[in-house]
């Protein structure tokens, strides 16, 4: 158990709203070990931004959060108070955004930013923090760093920022990174090489990655485990080899159809899709959430809460009433 | 043999770029030489990293940006002559983002019926029916004819942008990323609908994309741009079986399928996107090229046509045509 960095059990989060209560996130327990990549993948207003957000302690003032445990590399976190929270942000655990330019501050150079890092939580002197963030800038693959440390944010492409952003998230060598939509900002060909960069980094400094996607085909290429969200909980989770090759959640399932996959969907062809809309999380919620969607619904899916199958010695779970032998049958 | 709807010839878009009070202007040449022929009921997918100039040659397509030099002709006539809403009838763009694109104190019903007011029809039954009419070809609820953009969900507003598009019935729809600020799930409902719509209007479209994935799926022919540049252009499935420009052999790589076995590729593409102010000499590829060689930073490769295909690289030049396969 000393190689878990993150273990975060029965997480839920409400957001009041003027016509009631949003149960944004409900009971979601998520785990990682060192040397792995955890990717939290859901379509928009699934509540995976949420969730990395209250793991941080960066959520919204208004909306409440509600932890069973928080540890963070075996220490609960759980009651730390606004300035613990503060020291370990940056050092123990990095967060990379989608946008790096709305995480960069537009008035300072990249060293600036780079050196009150350290300083802040290294207590390094300028000089030689400014030789660690030029070291860093190189290991994350910028050329002529002296002159980048120089630069500001608006002077760098999207590309660049990204790695600037990656480059002092590690400054500090953290136990747990969460990157949220790293990628979704930038061109295939550079998302490639930020992905094989984080890939790289996380194995070099045996760090714990949670990334929240909602593009399958990054998840293939770089999770060890996936968790699916929808509408607030975890609906599936396993090894990626599990997620990919046997889904289970008909909502799994149907998100891979819905993807076209150059040799076997049929160029023209049309392409599987999800009837229907995410229910709205306002009030109270009985029975599988993703009911209204599913091929498969019975009326005993609406009367009660369905739990997430976890078998006993398995890594795949998912939310269904329908057991393995008959989903197997249900194509 | 289908009619020829758009025609480009050697299209050029320079813009110039002011480098402060007293330094002058430099031209950035965004769009250099282009040649494109799309024929009736094809989809032109343009495809290339951002900045290469894939919307500024759109732009050019739909009128809405006069090109420098070069000439475009929408079904045989140019589109310098041909008047403005004659040319809105013609040609029609949807855009990438539905949250922008709709003017949020319109009703639904009012801004797909906008395209008709402006082309003069004033009898508001005829702009009713017409507009549910297209409602109901793209998808949308009726009872939306009066909603407002902010009560409907991403892949719906997409639908009335589509609906508004199409309401005056044109021939041709530039796309420009339809599906990528939508959900996987919504994005998929989209492409099927382009596809339909396609068929049962017998519509041309260009649609510009950075998704591969979605562009093998959906287009029937790509067009690779590079720094302005057309460097590879060809049918869908001879471009992606077997694609020959370097360029488009790791734009190719760099898609992620989601095939778990695979890994992350690495592309080589080491070198970042260079600044279209001052592009490279030569082979405006060369700096990032895993097959570059000494004459390629000298002279710009010539275009031929090699296995069915338009490709602009020095590798497939007649004097080196034994490394062609």
């Amino acid at each position: 158990m000393s190689d878990r960095v993150l273990d975060v059990k029965n997480l839920s989060i409400d957001i009041p709203l003027a016509e009631g209560m949003l149960h944004a996130v409900d009971g979601i327990d998520i785990h990682v070990d060192k040397g792995e990549t955890l990717c939290i993948v859901g379509e928009s207003g699934c509540g995976k931004s949420l969730t990395s957000l209250a793991v941080m302690d960066l959520l919204p003032k208004k909306a409440i959060r509600r932890l069973e445990r928080l540890d963070l590399a075996g220490a609960s976190i759980l009651d730390y108070s606004e300035q613990q929270m503060s020291d370990i942000r940056g050092s123990k655990m990095g967060m990379i955004f989608q946008e790096p330019m709305t995480s960069l501050n537009p008035a300072f150079t990249i060293g600036n930013q780079m050196v009150e890092t350290l300083q802040r939580h290294r207590k390094m002197n300028r000089v030689a923090a400014r030789d660690l963030a030029k070291r860093m800038l190189e290991k994350v693959g910028i050329t002529a760093a002296d002159q980048r440390l120089n630069q500001y944010p608006h002077q760098l492409s999207g590309g660049l920022r990204q790695r600037v952003m990656i480059a002092m998230t590690l400054l500090c060598e953290p136990e747990l990174i969460i990157a949220d939509e790293p990628t979704t900002a930038l061109d295939v060909t550079i998302q490639a090489q930020i992905l094989l960069l984080l890939q790289e980094l996380q194995s070099e400094f045996d760090m714990g990655l949670i990334l929240i996607t909602h593009d399958l085909g990054v998840v293939a290429r770089i999770a060890t485990r996936v968790a699916v969200m929808y509408a607030g909980q975890i609906v599936e989770q396993g090894t990626v080899k599990q997620i990919f090759d046997n889904p289970m959640h008909p909502y799994t399932r149907g998100l891979m159809r819905c993807i076209p996959v150059p040799g076997k969907t049929k160029p023209g062809e049309p392409l599987g899709s999800i009837p229907g809309m995410v229910p709205s999380l306002v009030g109270k919620f009985t029975g599988c959430r993703f009911a209204e969607r599913c091929d498969h619904v019975t009326d005993a899916c609406r009367q009660s809460d369905i739990e997430l199958r976890a078998e006993s010695g398995k890594t795949q779970g998912y939310r269904c009433i329908i057991d393995a032998k008959e989903m197997a049958k249900v194509a | 043999m289908s009619a020829v709807m758009i025609n480009a010839k050697n299209v050029t878009r320079n813009f110039s770029i002011s480098r402060g009070m007293f330094r002058g202007k430099q031209i950035l040449r965004a769009v250099s030489g282009v040649d494109l022929t799309v024929k009736k009921g094809e989809v032109l997918a343009l495809v290339g990293e951002s900045g290469c100039g894939k919307t500024t040659l759109a732009k050019i397509i739909l009128g809405l940006l006069p090109q420098t030099t070069g000439s475009v002709d929408l079904c045989g006539q140019s589109i310098m002559d041909l008047p403005r809403l004659e040319l809105a009838r013609t040609i029609q763009p949807i855009f990438q983002d539905p949250y922008s694109s709709l003017n949020p104190r319109k009703t639904i019903g009012s801004i797909i019926g906008l395209p008709m007011r402006v082309q003069g029809v004033e009898n508001s039954a005829t702009i009713r029916r017409k507009v549910q009419k297209t409602m109901d070809l793209v998808g949308l609820a009726a009872r939306h004819y009066n909603a407002y953009p902010n009560q409907l969900s991403g892949g719906q507003r997409q639908r009335v942008a589509i609906a508004r598009a199409l309401v005056n019935r044109p021939q041709i729809v530039v796309c420009d990323e339809p599906t990528s600020a939508l959900d996987v799930s919504v994005q998929s409902q989209i492409l099927n609908l382009l596809s339909d719509l396609r068929k049962e209007l017998n519509l041309t479209y260009i649609i510009i994309s950075h998704n591969l994935a979605v562009v093998e799926h959906i287009a029937t022919r790509v067009a690779v741009m590079y720094l302005g540049r057309l460097v590879e252009e060809a049918k869908t499935s001879i471009l992606f079986n077997n694609p020959h420009h370097p360029y488009t052999r790791a734009l190719l790589e760099s898609v992620l399928t989601p095939e778990p076995d695979l890994g992350i590729p690495n592309t080589q593409l080491g070198a970042s996107y260079p600044n279209p102010i001052d592009p490279p000499s030569g082979c405006a590829f060369h700096p990032r090229c895993a097959q570059v060689m000494p004459h390629c930073a000298m002279t710009p490769p010539l275009s031929n046509n090699v296995n069915g295909r338009f490709v602009e690289c020095h590798i497939y030049n007649d004097d080196s045509a034994e490394n062609a396969d």
